[in-house]
């Protein structure tokens, strides 16, 4: 494990180093911001006509977690859909085009600790991101009375997401040794995870919807960002994590089959 | 000590190396000589297991390197064809990094690392960045990577490729002082490298072992020269012609 946080430390360094990091956390907090003050604002917009309207009912059904910080949090997902890719596409591909690779797979280390420092390093990196987007929510606190819960539960969803996310990039990038080809197809994949229960959402029922919504990172993640932190939830995105990190270790390993 | 046996590599219907044995002594150094695309590199990350054979295996120091691969490993220092630099990384930085890895214990890294650096001729590049520097000092920062954990067994890979003359002059003394009790193999296309620091060499042609000899057994008034084209030709891998280019590529190391 030691050799895992040696790889991680050095990784984490080398995203600062490249601008890579600050360049990826300032376009999304950038976005992040936009979208907090274009809700906030809509928010306080359609308050005041209810308070014109004087529809107490209707004033009173209307809180931020629902109409700010569950949007806020499905919009950050998307951007995550996009940015993850970028983040994690060099972290196989550029070692095996620079030939680095060469050199770290003849170290004595397990392949099982390269693959564990690198998504140890991506994931923290997506934690101190999503840590600086808490800005948000305490906001809210500072200002607000919003039910500091359900904040809670979503950003904790939202940091599963990112991991899961940050899992299938490394997968994808430890297949090809062209980065671009890796943020595609990772962008690609979580997509589909984004979009696959679609199908089941027209009505049909039976076990292929069933089935396409439990694949369906969209559907879990609204159940945390509601406040609803459900085992079978957590679950999944700790599935999706080991089945991702663990494809990753078999394809690094497969160097070395014969 | 490394001993080779009978490696193959196929390459889906490329036949990379066929049948490839030798053995190289502790505490000598082999030359590993022969034309380009002769299998060179090939056999070299198969020795340090970065790829495995099709069949046939390696011993390091009676450790086998698919089998017992993280033990065997951690007594290779090797230096690939390309230096294999993190190019954002600050040179202290990424030998402490690569001294880690390979298990050098942390009381002992700032001396190992002072050492590959003094050894290296790289004590006023410590903290310059990979990536600029010019391709003598990349070559020499692989060099350190590849003994900064003091190895029993080194394996270079063309490691005075694109230096200065004065700097492959250095990097060959430096190879020879190195050799002491280790075990050291480089590849090499260029005839009087191996005669000036080798004690022993093998000629591989198309893939194939054509000599391996002690180059104490060679007979006094023949040159290397002789020997490598004749070892090439009498295979029938090279006819006349061919063994005249390649007489000229590896007179091109006498410059």
């Amino acid at each position: 494990m030691k050799n895992a946080f040696t790889i991680a430390g050095k990784e984490l360094a080398t995203y600062f180093v490249q601008p890579v990091a600050y360049v990826v956390m300032t376009v999304f907090m950038l976005l992040a911001g936009f979208f907090f003050f274009e809700l906030l604002s809509y928010f306080q917009i359609v308050l005041q006509m209810y308070a014109a309207m004087q529809n107490p009912q209707v004033l009173e059904h209307m809180n931020l977690n629902q109409r700010v910080i569950e949007p806020l949090l499905h919009n950050m997902s998307i951007v995550l859909v996009i940015l993850v890719p970028a983040v994690t596409m060099r972290s196989f591909a550029e070692e095996k085009r620079t030939g680095t690779y060469e050199f770290l797979l003849t170290a004595p280390v397990r392949t099982g600790e390269i693959v564990a420092g690198k998504f140890i390093a991506a994931a923290a990196f997506m934690l101190i991101m999503i840590g600086l987007a808490a800005i948000f929510p305490i906001i809210l606190v500072v200002f607000g009375n919003p039910e500091a819960g359900v904040m809670v539960a979503g950003y904790l969803g939202l940091a599963l997401l990112s991991l899961s996310f940050v899992a299938v990039g490394l997968f994808t990038s430890s297949v090809t040794q062209n980065q671009i080809i890796a943020a595609i197809t990772c962008f690609g994949a979580l997509l589909l995870l984004y979009v696959i229960s679609w199908p089941a959402q027209t009505g049909s029922s039976g076990w292929v919807s069933d089935l396409l919504r439990y694949l369906s990172i969209t559907d879990h993640f609204s159940q945390m960002v509601t406040g609803i932190i459900d085992t079978r939830d957590i679950v999944y995105f700790f599935s999706l994590i080991f089945v991702a990190l663990f494809l990753t270790q078999r394809s690094v390993e497969s160097a070395r089959w014969r | 000590m490394i001993e080779v046996k009978h490696l193959t590599k196929h390459y889906g219907n490329f036949v990379a190396i066929r049948d490839v044995s030798f053995k190289a002594e502790r505490g000598s150094i082999l030359g590993f000589l022969g034309p380009n695309g002769a299998g060179k590199t090939t056999t070299m990350r198969i020795i340090t297991g970065f790829m495995p054979a099709t069949s046939g295996t390696v011993l390091v120091d009676g450790l086998d390197i698919f089998s017992q691969s993280l033990e065997a490993r951690r007594k290779i220092g090797y230096l690939p064809e390309s230096p294999p630099l993190y190019v954002d990384m600050r040179v202290e930085a990424y030998l402490r990094f690569v001294a880690k890895l390979r298990g050098v214990p942390r009381a002992k890294l700032e001396d190992a690392l002072d050492h590959a650096l003094q050894v290296c001729g790289l004590k006023d590049m410590r903290t310059r960045i990979c990536g600029q520097l010019s391709k003598g000092y990349r070559q020499r920062v692989g060099l350190a990577q590849a003994l900064i954990h003091d190895p029993p067994v080194l394996v270079l890979d063309e490691p005075t490729i694109g230096l200065d003359p004065r700097q492959i002059h250095e990097i060959r003394g430096l190879i020879k002082t190195l050799s002491g009790d280790r075990t050291v193999v480089l590849s090499t296309h260029i005839l009087p490298e191996v005669s000036q620091i080798c004690d022993k060499v093998v000629i591989v042609a198309d893939g194939q072992v054509v000599l391996e000899e002690k180059l104490s057994e060679i007979p006094a008034g023949t040159t290397l020269e002789q020997v490598f084209l004749e070892a090439i030709s009498k295979e029938g891998h090279a006819g006349g012609a061919e063994a005249e280019e390649t007489l000229e590529e590896v007179g091109a190391g006498h410059a």
